[in-house]
C-alpha cells in the first residue's frame, strides 16, 4: 500500500496504491489526515485500489465526515465498478461524489463548493 | 476531552493463550466492540468450563483457544475482554466442558466448537449454495459486525397498523428470476433496486420471510425424479437468531451482509415502506437429537430446549426440537434479539412463525399468562412495533381470535383466509362468514378491534392466488415427498380444468375469480397483506408447499408484468382505492347505528333487495354499504360493495347513498381489464342509481360522491 500527494488544478490529489482494508485503513487515514489539514476540497483517487473491506469504507465515510463538519467535500475518482458496488449495495455511496477522470472531480468539487 | 480509549479500565491485565485479556463484562452478551478490542460474553447454567475459540476467518485449525479463568465466571456468565484482535479478520467461538447425560437433559461436547447465540454474523454461508466444505471443523462461525450504520435521521415509520398494505415476501425469490433485470439478482440490494415498482403498486409495508443466518443445505437431496437439488429454500430454520442471512447479500462474500440490509431498510423507509420481518422463534436448525451440535444444544441444552422427563425434544413445532421460549433465559434472549433488531436495524414489525409456541410453559402446556408474550407486548423498545402472531403451532394449539395479546399483538386471520376460500367457491353458509370478515372479524376480535386482524386470501404457505383458481388439489411430486406434503384443506377450485389451459371460458373465470379475491380483500377492515405476484398471477405450478425449491417454482417471473398487466393494474386500482378512502380502515368495529343521524348507519347490509340480506345457508348474494360520514375523520365517501357467486348474474337493488350523492363504480369484476377498474377521481357515473346487474361471480364496489 502506497500513498501518493499531487495537485490537479489547485486542489490536493491523494492516490492509494494497494488495498484498503482493516490492516491498511488506519495507516492510509493517518497519512491522509496531515495531508489535508486545513483544507477544505480534496479528491482521493483509488483507480489503483482493487480491494476495499468495510474497515476501508468505514476509513472513508469517516473522513467525509470530518470534511463535512468542516464544510468540506471530497471526490473519489476511478473507483473500480465492483467497490462501487459495494458501496452502492451497503449505501456507503450516497455519501460521496463519484468521477471517472481528475478533471470531472475537480469541476465536480467545484460545481458543489 | 477523555476519549473512549482513555477510559482507566480497557487495558489488559492477563496475557492468555498469547493473548493479551482481562476480566470481561457479562453484559451485553455476545462480542462487543470495545477500545483496542472486544468484549466476549455468554451464558451457560450447566457448564463447567469455556473455553473461547478465535480462528482466522476461514482457517480450518483455530489460530487460539483460551480457557476463561474461572476468575472471570460471574454467577453463570463466562465474559473475557481480548485486544488486539483484527475486527474483519476472526471468527470465533467456544468450547463447553460439562456433562454428556441426555437422559438428564445434558449433552455437552468440548470436541464441538459452538456458535455464539448472540452472533451478529455468521460465516460459513457466505454467497448463496456456495460449496459447503461438508468436512470443515466448526461450519457455521461466530464474528464480529460493526455497529456504526449512519442512519441519518432514519427511524421506523410508525404508520397506524389499520392503514398498511403488506406484501409478503421471500428475499431471493423476488429478484432471483433472470427476468428481474437487477444488478445483483436475489439479494436484499436487488430487493432495494425494485423499490419503484412497490411504490406504483402502493403498498407500505414488505414482510420479509425468515432472514435470520440458516443453512440452505440443510436437509438438502436430490429429487430422484427430476435429478434436481432441493434445499432449505425458505429458510425456517434458524442458526443464529442476531445475524441476517449473507447469502441473501450481495456483499455477503466480503461480510457487508449487516449493512447491506440496513441500507435496504433505510431506503425503503424514505420512500414510505415499512419493513416487518417473519421471526422463528419456535425451533432452531439443530433438530432432534440425531440433529447436528451447532450452538445452544452444546452450550445449555437443558436451558435451551423444551425437553420430555426423559430428555427427548418435545416437537410442537414439527421440525424436530421446540425452543424453550418461557425459560426465563431464553425468554431473555428472544426480548434482546427483537429489541436488537428493532434498534439496530429499525425494523417495523414482527410476524412470528407458529407463535402460539410462544405461549406454552417448559413442558408445553398452553399457559394463561405466557410471559414472553405479555413482556414483548410491554416492551420500552419494542412499543410502536407491530407485533403479528401466526397464532397456531404443529401441536395442535389454534389461537386465532384468542392468541393472548394485551392489547397489542395482532394475528394472522387464518380464519378470514378460510371463510373467503369457501364464499368464493360459493360453499353453503358463506355468505354470513364473509360479513364477518369483510367486517374486520368482530366475531374473533371483539374486544380488540379490527386492525388485530391481518387478513389474507393467500400467504407463502399454500397456494399462490393464480394457483388457487387453477387446481382443485396440490401437486408436490417435486418435492420429492410422494405428494404426502403441504396442506390439503385447500377450499380451492380449478374453474373447470386442472392446471393451464386454453380454454377461453376456464381463464376468464379465474381472472375473474383472482379479482374477486383481491377485491374483498382490499375492501375488508383489517390489515390485508398480498402475497408477492399474486397482483401478476404468479403460479407454482399447483405445488402449495415450495420451501425447498431455489428454482422458478418459487421465484417472480418479471415477465407476467405485461403479460398479466391487467390484473396489476386491478390491483393498484384497488389498493389506490383503500388508501384514498378511510372508511375501509377503521381500526374500531362497527355498532351498526347511525348514532350522528346522518342518514345511514356507520354499515348496513344488502342482498339483492336494498336493505334485505339473505342469510340463508344458500345465499351467494351479498352487498354491504359503508358510510363515509363513520370514517375515522367522518369526512370520506359512501361505499358500497356487491359480491355475486351464484352462476348466473343477479340483478341488485341498490341502497340510496346519503341525500345529495352518487353512485359512481370503483370496480366490476364482471366486466373485461381495463374496465374492470378505475382511477381515484375517474370513476364513472352509474347511470341506473336503482338497479345493477351484477354478472356470474363477480364482485362491484360502488362510491358515492
Amino acid at each position: 500500500m502506497a500513498i501518493n500527494v499531487s495537485e490537479c488544478q489547485a486542489v490536493k490529489v491523494i492516490a492509494v496504491d494497494g488495498s484498503i482494508d482493516g490492516k491498511t485503513a488506519p495507516e492510509v487515514q493517518g497519512e491522509i489526515l496531515p495531508a489535508v489539514a486545513g483544507i477544505d476540497r480534496v479528491i482521493l483517487d483509488l483507480s489503483q485500489v482493487d480491494y476495499m473491506s468495510s474497515a476501508g469504507l468505514r476509513m472513508l465515510l469517516t473522513l467525509y465526515r470530518q470534511f463535512q463538519a468542516r464544510k468540506g467535500r471530497i471526490a473519489l475518482v476511478g473507483v473500480s465498478e465492483e467497490i462501487q458496488d459495494v458501496m452502492s449495495h451497503t449505501g456507503f455511496i450516497g455519501f460521496f461524489a463519484l468521477a471517472d477522470t481528475l478533471e470531472e472531480a475537480v469541476a465536480l468539487l467545484e460545481g458543489t463548493s | 476531552m477523555i476519549e473512549g480509549t482513555d477510559r482507566i479500565d480497557y487495558y489488559p491485565t492477563h496475557e492468555l493463550g498469547g493473548y493479551r485479556a482481562r476480566a470481561g463484562r457479562p453484559i451485553p452478551f455476545g462480542a462487543t466492540l470495545v477500545p483496542g478490542g472486544v468484549n466476549f460474553s455468554i451464558y451457560s447454567t450447566h457448564a463447567t468450563a469455556c473455553t473461547l475459540v478465535l480462528f482466522e476467518k476461514r482457517a480450518s485449525e483455530p489460530m487460539a483457544e483460551i480457557p476463561i479463568p474461572s476468575a472471570f465466571r460471574m454467577g453463570n456468565t463466562w465474559s473475557i475482554m481480548v485486544f488486539g484482535l483484527e475486527y474483519e479478520e476472526i471468527e470465533y467461538g467456544y468450547r463447553f466442558e460439562g456433562p454428556w447425560d441426555p437422559e438428564a437433559g445434558q449433552r455437552f461436547d468440548p470436541r464441538v466448537i459452538v456458535c455464539d447465540p448472540y452472533a451478529k454474523v455468521i460465516g460459513g454461508r457466505d454467497t448463496w449454495m456456495g460449496d459447503p466444505e461438508w468436512d470443515r471443523p466448526y461450519p457455521h462461525r461466530s464474528r464480529l459486525a460493526f455497529e456504526d450504520f449512519d442512519w441519518e435521521d432514519d427511524k421506523p415509520l410508525e404508520i397506524p397498523t389499520e392503514d398498511l398494505v403488506i406484501y409478503e415476501t421471500h428475499v431471493r425469490s423476488f429478484t432471483r428470476h433472470p427476468s428481474s433485470g437487477v444488478k445483483a439478482p436475489g439479494t436484499f440490494a436487488g430487493l432495494r433496486e425494485k423499490i419503484p415498482y412497490l411504490l406504483d403498486l402502493g403498498i407500505n409495508c414488505v414482510e420479509l420471510m425468515p432472514i435470520f443466518e440458516f443453512d440452505e443445505w440443510e436437509n438438502s437431496r436430490r429429487n430422484p425424479e427430476t435429478g434436481e437439488t432441493l434445499v432449505n429454500y425458505w429458510g425456517y430454520s434458524t442458526l443464529g437468531f442476531f445475524a441476517p442471512k449473507a447469502g441473501f447479500a450481495a456483499t455477503g462474500k466480503y461480510g457487508m451482509q449487516v449493512d447491506e440490509v440496513k441500507a435496504l431498510v433505510k431506503d425503503l423507509h424514505r420512500h414510505g415502506i415499512e419493513v416487518m420481518l417473519d421471526v422463528v422463534f419456535n425451533h432452531t436448525a439443530e433438530g432432534d437429537h440425531r440433529g447436528p451440535t451447532i450452538s445452544f444444544r452444546g452450550i445449555d441444552n437443558k436451558t435451551y430446549y423444551m425437553l420430555t422427563p426423559e430428555g427427548w425434544y418435545y416437537n410442537f413445532s414439527g421440525t424436530g426440537n421446540t425452543l424453550n421460549c418461557n425459560h426465563p433465559v431464553v425468554r431473555g434472549m428472544v426480548i434482546d434479539c427483537l429489541r436488537y433488531w428493532a434498534s439496530e436495524y429499525h425494523i417495523d414489525g414482527f410476524r412470528f412463525d407458529l407463535a402460539a409456541i410462544l405461549g406454552r410453559d417448559q413442558n408445553g402446556a398452553p399457559l394463561a399468562n405466557p410471559p414472553l408474550i405479555e413482556s414483548l407486548a410491554h416492551d420500552p423498545i419494542l412499543a410502536r412495533c407491530k407485533l403479528v402472531a401466526e397464532a397456531w403451532d404443529a401441536g395442535g394449539l389454534y389461537q386465532v381470535g384468542s392468541f393472548p395479546n394485551y392489547g397489542r399483538w395482532a394475528e394472522w386471520n387464518g380464519k378470514y383466509r378460510d371463510d373467503l376460500r369457501k364464499f368464493l367457491v360459493g360453499a353453503e353458509g358463506g355468505v354470513g362468514a364473509l360479513a364477518q370478515r369483510l367486517q374486520g372479524s368482530p366475531d374473533l376480535y371483539w374486544y380488540r378491534g379490527a386492525s388485530a386482524s391481518v387478513n389474507f386470501v393467500t400467504c407463502h404457505d399454500g397456494f399462490t392466488l393464480c394457483d388457487l383458481v387453477s387446481y382443485n388439489g396440490k401437486h408436490n411430486e417435486s418435492n420429492g415427498e410422494n405428494n404426502n406434503d403441504g396442506a390439503n384443506d385447500n377450499n380451492s377450485w380449478n374453474c373447470g380444468a386442472e392446471g393451464p389451459t386454453n380454454n377461453e371460458e376456464v381463464n376468464a373465470l379465474r381472472s375473474r375469480q383472482m379479482r374477486n379475491a383481491l377485491a374483498l380483500l382490499l375492501f375488508s377492515q383489517g390489515v390485508p397483506m398480498l402475497l408477492a405476484g399474486d397482483e401478476v398471477a404468479r403460479s407454482q405450478g399447483g405445488n402449495n408447499n415450495a420451501y425447498c425449491h431455489d428454482s422458478e417454482i418459487s421465484w417472480f417471473d418479471w415477465t407476467l408484468v405485461d403479460a398479466n398487466a391487467g390484473l396489476l393494474a386491478f390491483t393498484k386500482r384497488l389498493i389506490a382505492f383503500r388508501k384514498a378512502h378511510p372508511v375501509l380502515r377503521r381500526s374500531h368495529h362497527f355498532v351498526h347505528r347511525d348514532d350522528a343521524q346522518v342518514g345511514l348507519p356507520d354499515i348496513s347490509f344488502h342482498g339483492t333487495q336494498a336493505w334485505r340480506p339473505e342469510w340463508a345457508g344458500w345465499s351467494k348474494a351479498l352487498g354491504v354499504m359503508l358510510c363515509g360520514a363513520y370514517a375515522p375523520g367522518g369526512a370520506d365517501d359512501d361505499v358500497y360493495l356487491a359480491t355475486n357467486t351464484y352462476w348466473e348474474g343477479l340483478w341488485f337493488d341498490l341502497p340510496r347513498p346519503r341525500a345529495g350523492r352518487r353512485w359512481h363504480v370503483v370496480a366490476n369484476t364482471g366486466m373485461a381489464a381495463p374496465e374492470d377498474a378505475f382511477d381515484l377521481g375517474q370513476e364513472p357515473l352509474l347511470e341506473d342509481q336503482d338497479r345493477v346487474l351484477l354478472g356470474p361471480r363477480s364482485v362491484l364496489i360502488l362510491v358515492a360522491r
